[in-house]
Formats: C-alpha cells, structure tokens, sequence
C-alpha cells in the first residue's frame, strides 16, 4: 500500500498541476520514503532521523493510516534505525493529530520495546513513558494499560523487562480496579523467574513507590523490597539498595525501623562485595533518607565498617562519601561523632594499602576542615594532610593539592606550605608528563592562595621551567598558566618577572623554544596591554621574521595576526605590514599562506 | 576508554563506579605503570570475613588406619575439619592448621577414588556442606578494572592449595562407582547448581577447568537439574550480552553446551531452537568473542548437524550481526562460515546463497588483506568449491563485479593472485556467463565514464 503511494507522488510531480499545494515540495518525500527501503542502512537511518517531515508532509490522516503500518512493518531492522525511529515517535504525537490520536502511536512502540536490544528497548520505554503523559485518563485505560499488561505478560524476558518501566507513568492515573491491576502485576514482575526481569522491577521500585498511596507502600512495596533485598542474586540485591532511598523517604520516622533498618542493616553486611559497595556508594542518600536519629545509632557503626571493608572497591566508595557523612550528621553531635567514631578510621585508610582508596579519602579529606574548625585541624587532620602529599602515588598528592582551598578558609595555607613546596616540586618533575601537566593546572589556584611574593620566591621557576619541557603539551599548558597568572597578579608584574624571561628565549639555539616565546607572546599580548604588547614583545616577534627555520617563521605570521587587534594602527601600518609584506613574498609556501591570511585578516591589503 | 574500576554491575546505575582519578582526567589513556605496580599482588580471595582461626585443628587418625567400624565416622569427622577456612593471603598464617587440613583432603580424596563401600548415605550432606563452606564465595573485584583474557595475567585464586582438593574431592565424589544420584539430588539442588554457576566468573582458569568438568559430570548424573542448569546458563549468557558484557567463563560453559547439544533429542524442542537464535546468535555481537568464538562456532555446527533446518537462522543471523569496524572478528565470522558450510546441506545453501555471497563479495573487497584472503580461501575448500559451481548461474554474477574491480585495484599482491585463481576456477566452470559478465561490466564501465 505505502509503496503505491510513494510511486503515487511522482506521478503527480509530473502533471504539472496536479496536487493543490505544492507537489514539488512533496518529491523529495517520495525519495525520503524510497530511502526508508534502501539496502544502505546509512540512507534508511538519514531517512528515518527526518521523519517528522515525512508526517508533516503527508498530513496526520495519512500518517495514521500509511506511514504507521507501515513503520510498525519495518520492526525487522537493524538495530541503528530501530533506534532511531523510536527515539522519533516519542516526538510524534502531533503529527498523528494530537492526544486524541497519540495511541496511534502504541503499536509500533510496542513491537520496540520487546527487541532484543537494550538501548532500543530502553529508547521505546523512554518514548512509551513520554507519550503516556498525552494519553487523557480514558486512553490510558482503553489503550495505554493493556499494552502495559500485554508486555508484562510477555513470553520473552525482554518484553516484562520493558514492562517494568510503565508501571509508574500510568499508575497515578488510572481507576482503582486497574490500579489494584498494575499493582499485581508488578508484584509478579518482582518474583519473575529470570533474574534479568527481577533486576528491572528493581531498579524500578523506588520510582514506582514513589506513586503509591502509602498504605499500599507499606502493604505492597516493603514486601517486595525485602524480597529483592534478600535475593539469590548479588545483582537484583544491590539493586534494593537504591530503593531503599526513595523508600525511606516516603515513610514516616516511626515506621522506619520496622519496616526499612533491618533490610538495610542486613544490606550493610551482605556477604557479596557487590551489594556493600553500594551501600557505600549511596550512604549520603541513605542518610538523609533515615534521618539523624537512625544515623546515630545505625549508620555511623555501618559507616565505619565501610571503611573498614576488606574490600578496598567499598573501603574506596565508603571513603569518597568521609565529607559529606561527615557535614551532615546533626549539629548537636557532630564533632563527638566525627572525633571518636570516623577520625580514627579516617586515620587507618591514610596508610591503606590500596592506591584508589588513598586517593579517594585525598579528594574530600580536606573538607573535613572546615567541619571541625581550626584547632581539630591543626592537631588532627594537618598530620594526615602532611602524611598525604607525602603519598609514594602521585594521585594521592595530586588530589590534596587540589583542594588546597578547603585548608586556605580556616588555617591559612601558610601552615602548609612547608610541606606543601616540596610535594608541588616533586610532582612538577615527576617523570610523567600526564602528572606534571595535572599539577601545572593547578598553578593558578595556589597562586592565588600562596601570594605573590612566595609565588616568586618559589614557584616562579618551576614555570618557567615547564617552557622548556620536552613534551609539547607541557610547554602548552605552561604557556596558557602564565596567561592565568597575569591575569592574577597585573601586567605591572608580568612586565618584571615574566616578559623578560619570555623575551629571552627567543635567541635561544633550540627552535621549540624560540617558538614558544611566540606562543606566550600569543597568550600573553590581551593580558598585558597595549604597552607592553608594542614596546616589547613586537619588537622582538618582527625580529623573529628572519629566524632561518620557516616553522619560526609562519609562526610570527600567526603571532602578528593574533596580536594586531591589540596594537594600535600606526603599529600596524609602519611595523607590522613590511614585514608581513616580506613574509608573504617568503619562499615556504606555508609561511607564504599565513602571511597573507595575516594581512587579510588585520585589513593591511 | 576512561581506567574506571569496573562498578557492582547494575543495569540501571551506570554511572556508579570509582571516581576517575584526577590524574587520569587529564586524559583518556590507562596508565600502563599504574597497572604494573597492581598486578605484582596478583594474588586474590574472597572469603567475607574468615572464621575466627582459634579454632585449632588437630591431627586425626589416618583413615587407612582405621578400623572399619570407625572408617564412616572419621571420615565424617574429617569432613567437619575441612569445613575451617583459612586466611591464605596471610601466607604465614597458621601454617600447622593448613597443614592438617591439607592431608585431611588428601586422604579424603584418596579414599573417594579408591576404596569402595566409603560413600553411605549419611556423609552426604556432610560431603556437600564441606565442599560448598570452601567454594561457595562472592568472586573478588577483579584487581585489573580492564583485565583483557588475551593480554593480561589472571589473578589467582590464593586459596588454590586448599580449593583444588576440594575441587578434586568433589570430582571424584561424583565420578565414584558407588555415587548414588537419588540420594545426592536431596543436596546437590537447585540452589546448589545457582551457586556453582556463578563461580564460573572466576578469574582463576584452573578453577574453571575444574568447575566446567564438575558440572558436566552433574548434567550428565543428577537428570532433575538439567533443565534448570540449561535456564541458568541462558540467564547467564543472556546478562553477559545485554547487560554487562563481562563472564570470564563463557567459553567453559559453551563447551559443556557442546557436548550438550549433541545430545538433544529430534526434533529439536523450541526451548532449543530459542536457545540458538536468541542467545547463541547474539553472543556473536560480543567484544570479547576472541575468547570463546571457537567453542561458539563448535555449538553452532552442533546444532546444524541435529537438525539442518535451522541452518537458514544460523547464516542469516550471522550477516545480521557481521562486524562493521572490527576486522579481527570478521575474520572470526569467516572461519565460522567456512566451518558451517562445510556441513552445509545444498537444498539448504540455496536458500542462503543469495545474502551469503553478498556479503562475502563485501569481504573480497575490504582493504584489510586477512579479511579478503579469509573469504577468497573459501575457493580451496573443495566441498564449497562443489556447492558454488552447483550454483554458479547466481553465485557468479553476485561476486563478479566485485572480483573483477578488486583484481585491478587491491593493493596486496596475494589478494590479486588468489582472486586471479577464482576468476580462472569460474572461467573452467561456465565459460558462457563468464565471458557474458565481462562483457556487459565492460559496458556498464564504459557507460560511468
């Protein structure tokens, strides 16, 4: 049928006349729809990614009853553009004729969301879920629900599993007959005999108690969850876990230690590494869920034994979660807590025997600081800080310099700072280069919060240093970091400490190096000013323009058109222009090329 | 291809994980020395939480010392000693107690495989609990977050001095003559099965080897769980593919599923049927294939040589998931081609010959020269060679176009001569339709310029 009416267009196309608005516009159409039956995956994809103008071309009539047979038709194709076209009919509702015609769209959807193909699958649901919202309350019933049963029922586990991601969309708005419906079958999705089923209602349950009544919370969900809680399988058990939050939230406090704290306890010291990693993964969720009184008693003697896991995924994912436990458990008890209870673990895991968990716990470790105040600090975690950039891995350094500001706020980083030059100096020449480039991203920072004169006692050097490296993205990063300490520190400053070093470096004999006077110069000339810019570094770029090496050479082509717009015209005209001029007549035709896009950009033709 | 440890493995939470280190922000290569220093511990285990050791073990008689009214009680005794579990990452650790229960499996195994009459039933479940408080464990994360089975070192298990005699034991205990299945079923259940499947993930390829014979024994004794050890394995298979893309023990299981399939009664019920199409085709899609593509494509031919019938399933879902970028798998998928079309039965060639060769003229031309020499060897597999002269009148005209371009135009010398080798072996086939075809590529090149 859609074939004659593909065929149908161009007939009319060459009648000339023959449709009332616009046949040409309609050829193109008939070629987007002979596409959709192209061997070319790539031309059925391009085709199907411009459906919309397919349907808006044919009319919603005509989209109703031909483009979507025939599209529910093509459910046989490649994954690729099974994709796409369900990504597409999630946006499709007005091209069928708005929500009065929306179900229209189900069939197609449906047959997607039971392909074997996860992100296809997911893809259906997305657009089912999206759609659900335009169906009015009568639809959702006469169409909508029975598809969701008629997935949940599916023989195929992919069907069901696609099936638990409906339940909550149309929950909130169906009669209590069907709501009483969609409840059990849920329960049963709960207790399906693939555990693949099992992790989806899972992963769902927090979602969908979320939009029941809290009787039926209670009654229903907690059953389920405890069930799933306690299944033979690690995978459907730690999916538990994350509804426990949206769970816990919904109850009031009273009901909570009956119905949730023994699940979770039990979640806590689950036999597979699996289940307390997420535990450990979510406790900052879990404690706000629960509330301080159960994170006193329950969460703070589980949170320690997180960070002693003798698994160091959890002990890691418990020790990333150290700040935030830490900044929320309730005032009146916080600092007794943290000082007897989490320190004393906190303390173990500075010399743990894993890398990621010290690195971990040097992520956040700073933030402990300002928690507990200056004087905690001095006495307790300073020696921990010290001890961390002292780490043998580099990460760990790393991680305690980046959170430097943490420390600034409430000791001054000056406490620091002797300890502090002797990690930033190891690090700035550790032998890889990915290490040296992490610490120069950070100059800036400590700048800032080291001052000025200790910057140039220093630090200083050590970026001047980085211009020579051997490894052209240090000299890069180097290069944008004295951007960013100009932009700190003034030109004023600039002009004394590192426009004469920079300058310097363009009669050294290595050409890398004479070249990176000219990327600073490029990086540099906004910061510093007009001034500096036409009595300094011009000079010296125009002199480049002799260099023997062309490299040098178009780069001083590409300098002058980068620092043109800060020069003024008489600059431009009297210095800048001859020596382009000459460039431009240079016998390297790359120094030729930038030449002359030099001067066609700065207008000096 | 971001170093982040590999997350509990949840459909839904794909962002929970390690945090990537700032380190290795800066860009997206794994650090080759980072994963050095962790490999030198290449040891791992994964008990919880250890028995707390006090519980010192203390030498008992030797069973062969035994009167035989004692013999069922001491063994029963023994069994209950090699119940303590011991801290093997210690390597230090009560060394006396390792000791102990060292030669109580070894006794315990000697006298399974040897004397008769030691298996009654009482020490049954006595047998079984002692085998599942040793293995039964959650496997460890694995210490290499981007273990690679072809590259890199597996971890080992640090408990294997212990581990594999209890392994030993339980093989023997199955393989006795005096093992009954009627009173083993009682233990040895569903729940059980769940359990030692799971541990087919491990790392350790000598707990593998012995899980795969283990289980195979269990299939073919205890007939109640087969069905359900078939369901399992489908489930298994199905979250390696669409879920988590990580079982370090698919090849083990397709090799048991090799012998399996052997086995099955004709016709083929459709619970097997579906097994074929909805798992063993889409394990093709996986990345690790490399690992177990052998026993994958010995299952597949199983399969082919019960029931020819789904030989048309088997080739087209084979071109529905032919690799697009990877050449090192479509030389993988044209080695399975070749091995099923060597079985292959004509009235079923028939029906696929027409994709099939589609796609193998799509193979001729891949500039990557294995790719190419892989679909042109098919020319010097007798059988095939039969079966496209059979068909040459539509076989030949699909593949021509492409000989012909690709024997002007490939850059490898060994491609222009195998295909010469093709273009003459179709030349002494049909002589005509040859000279037809070059006559009207002729034309249709004449007509492009």
């Amino acid at each position: 049928m859609f074939e004659r009416c593909s065929k149908s267009w161009r007939a009319q196309r060459s009648e000339p006349g023959g449709g009332a608005d616009g046949d040409d516009s309609l050829y193109p159409i008939a070629v987007l729809i002979d596409e959709l039956r192209n061997e070319d995956v790539q031309l059925r994809l391009n085709s199907i990614k411009k459906l919309s103008t397919i349907a808006l071309a044919l009319g919603v009539e005509r989209t109703r009853t031909e483009l979507l047979p025939f599209l529910t038709d093509t459910i046989y194709d490649e994954d690729e553009v099974l994709l796409a076209l369900a990504e597409q009919l999630g946006n499709f509702t007005m091209l069928v004729g708005g929500p009065e015609y929306v179900h229209c769209l189900l069939p197609p959807l449906e047959s997607l969301a039971t392909v074997e193909e996860t992100v296809v699958r997911d893809k259906a649901v997305e657009s089912l879920r999206k759609i659900s919202q335009e169906h009015s309350p009568v639809d959702l019933e006469v169409h909508f629900e029975p598809l969701v049963k008629r997935l949940a029922s599916g023989d195929w586990f992919t069907s069901r599993t696609s099936a638990c991601g409906l339940f909550s969309v149309c929950y909130p708005r169906v009669s209590s007959t069907v709501k009483a419906e969609i409840r059990q079958h849920f329960r049963t999705l709960c207790s399906d005999d693939t555990p693949m089923v099992r992790r989806a209602a899972a992963s769902k349950l927090g979602e969908f108690a979320k939009v029941l009544e809290l009787d039926y919370v209670k009654s229903d969900i907690i059953s389920l969850f405890t069930a799933l809680a306690s299944d033979e399988q690690d995978s459907v058990r730690l999916l538990a876990v994350e509804a426990c939050v949206s769970i816990a939230t919904l109850l009031p406090q009273e009901d909570l230690e009956t119905l949730v704290m023994p699940t979770l306890r039990q979640a806590a010291e689950d036999k597979s590494w699996r289940v307390r990693y997420m535990v450990a993964d979510k406790f900052s969720e879990l404690q706000k869920a629960v509330g301080p009184e159960i994170t006193k008693n329950d969460l703070v003697p589980a949170f320690q034994n997180l960070l002693k896991d003798c698994e160091a995924e959890v002990r890691a994912a418990a020790a990333n979660k150290v700040k935030e436990f830490c900044e929320n458990l309730p005032e009146d008890s916080r600092e007794q807590i943290i000082m007897t209870h989490i320190l004393p673990c906190v303390k173990e895991l500075v010399s743990d025997t894993n890398q990621h968990v010290k690195s971990a716990l040097a992520s956040v470790i700073m933030g402990l600081s300002t928690i507990l105040g200056k004087d905690n600090t001095v006495e307790h975690l300073l020696p921990l800080f010290l001890a961390q950039l002292k780490d043998e891995c580099p990460e760990v350094r790393l991680n305690i310099i980046s959170n430097l500001d943490c420390v600034n706020e409430v000791i001054g980083i000056r406490q620091l700072s002797q300890s502090l030059l002797p990690a930033i100096v190891e690090l700035a020449e550790d032998a890889k280069w990915r290490v040296r480039l992490a610490i120069i991203e950070y100059m800036p920072l400590l700048a800032g919060q080291l001052g000025v004169e200790f910057f140039d006692e220093k630090l200083n050097t050590l970026c001047m240093a980085w211009l020579i490296d051997h490894v052209y993205a240090i000299r890069e990063a180097a290069t944008c970091n004295l951007m960013k300490l100009v932009e700190k520190f003034g030109a004023e400053w600039a002009q004394n400490t590192i426009v004469p070093k920079v300058l310097g470096m363009a009669n050294d004999p290595n050409y890398l190096h004479r070249m990176t006077t000219l990327f600073c110069i490029n990086a540099l000339s906004e910061a510093c000013g007009q001034e500096i810019t036409t009595k300094q570094m011009l000079p010296v770029v125009l002199k480049m323009s002799n260099d023997q090496v062309a490299n040098v050479r178009f780069n001083v082509a590409k300098s002058l058109q980068k620092i043109g717009p800060v020069l003024d015209s008489n600059a431009l005209q009297t210095e800048v222009k001859p020596v382009l001029e000459k460039l431009a007549t240079d016998t390297d035709m790359d120094v030729k090329y930038f030449a002359q896009e030099a001067i066609s950009v700065l207008a000096l033709a | 291809m971001e170093t982040t440890k590999l997350p509990p493995s949840s459909p839904s939470s794909p962002t929970t994980g390690f945090s990537v280190p700032s380190a290795e922000k800066v860009d997206g290569f794994p650090r080759r020395s980072m994963r050095r220093a962790r490999q030198r511990r290449s040891h791992s285990s994964s008990q919880f939480r250890y028995q707390s050791s006090q519980v010192e073990l203390t030498p008992l008689p030797l069973l062969k010392d035994a009167p035989v009214a004692e013999l069922h009680d001491l063994f029963c005794k023994k069994l209950q000693q090699c119940c303590v579990l011991f801290d093997f990452l210690d390597c230090v650790a009560d060394l006396k107690g390792k000791e102990i229960k060292r030669a109580a499996l070894n006794e315990l195994v000697e006298s399974v495989a040897t004397s008769r009459g030691v298996l009654i039933e009482p020490l049954y479940p006595e047998a079984i609990k002692m085998i599942s408080v040793n293995i039964f464990r959650t496997l460890p994360p694995s210490e290499n977050p981007e273990f690679d089975p072809e590259e890199d070192e597996p971890t080992l298990e640090a408990s294997w001095p212990h581990l594999q005699l209890v392994y030993e034991f339980f093989l023997r205990f199955l393989e006795s003559p005096d093992f009954q299945p009627s009173m083993a079923k009682r233990y040895v259940d569903q729940k059980f099965v769940l359990q030692l499947l799971e541990l087919f993930d491990s790392e350790d390829p000598r707990e593998r080897e012995y899980l795969k014979t283990i289980l195979h024994r269990v299939y073919g004794k205890l007939l109640g769980l087969r069905a359900y050890i078939r369901k399992q394995i489908n489930n298994i298979f199905l979250r390696f593919i669409y879920e988590t893309e990580h079982f370090n023990g698919v090849a083990e299981l397709l090799e048991i599923l090799g012998s399996i399939i052997n086995g099955f009664a004709l016709p083929l019920k459709s619970e097997h049927k579906q097994f074929l199409v909805r798992v063993l085709i889409p394990l093709h899609t996986a990345k690790s294939l490399s690992i177990f593509h052998a026993q994958l494509a010995y299952c597949v031919v199983q399969f082919m040589e019960k029931d020819a019938t789904v030989t048309e399933y088997i080739i087209r879902g084979l071109l529905k998931y032919w690799p697009k970028t990877c050449t090192q798998k479509e030389v993988m998928f044209l080695g399975e081609i070749e091995e099923i079309l060597d079985v292959i039965e004509p009235s079923q060639f028939i029906r696929v010959q027409e994709p099939l060769f589609k796609q193998i003229a799509a193979c001729i031309s891949s500039p990557h020269f294995q790719v190419a020499e892989r679909a042109l060897y098919f020319w010097n597999n007798e059988y095939i060679l039969s079966l496209i002269e059979e068909n040459c009148q539509v076989i030949l005209p699909l593949v021509f176009a492409t000989l012909y371009r690709v024997s002007k135009e490939h850059w490898n010398q060994t491609i222009v001569s195998l295909i010469y080798n093709v273009l003459k072996t179709f030349m002494e086939m049909n002589s005509k339709l040859f000279d037809d075809l070059t006559a009207s590529y002729k034309v249709e090149k004449q007509k492009c310029v």
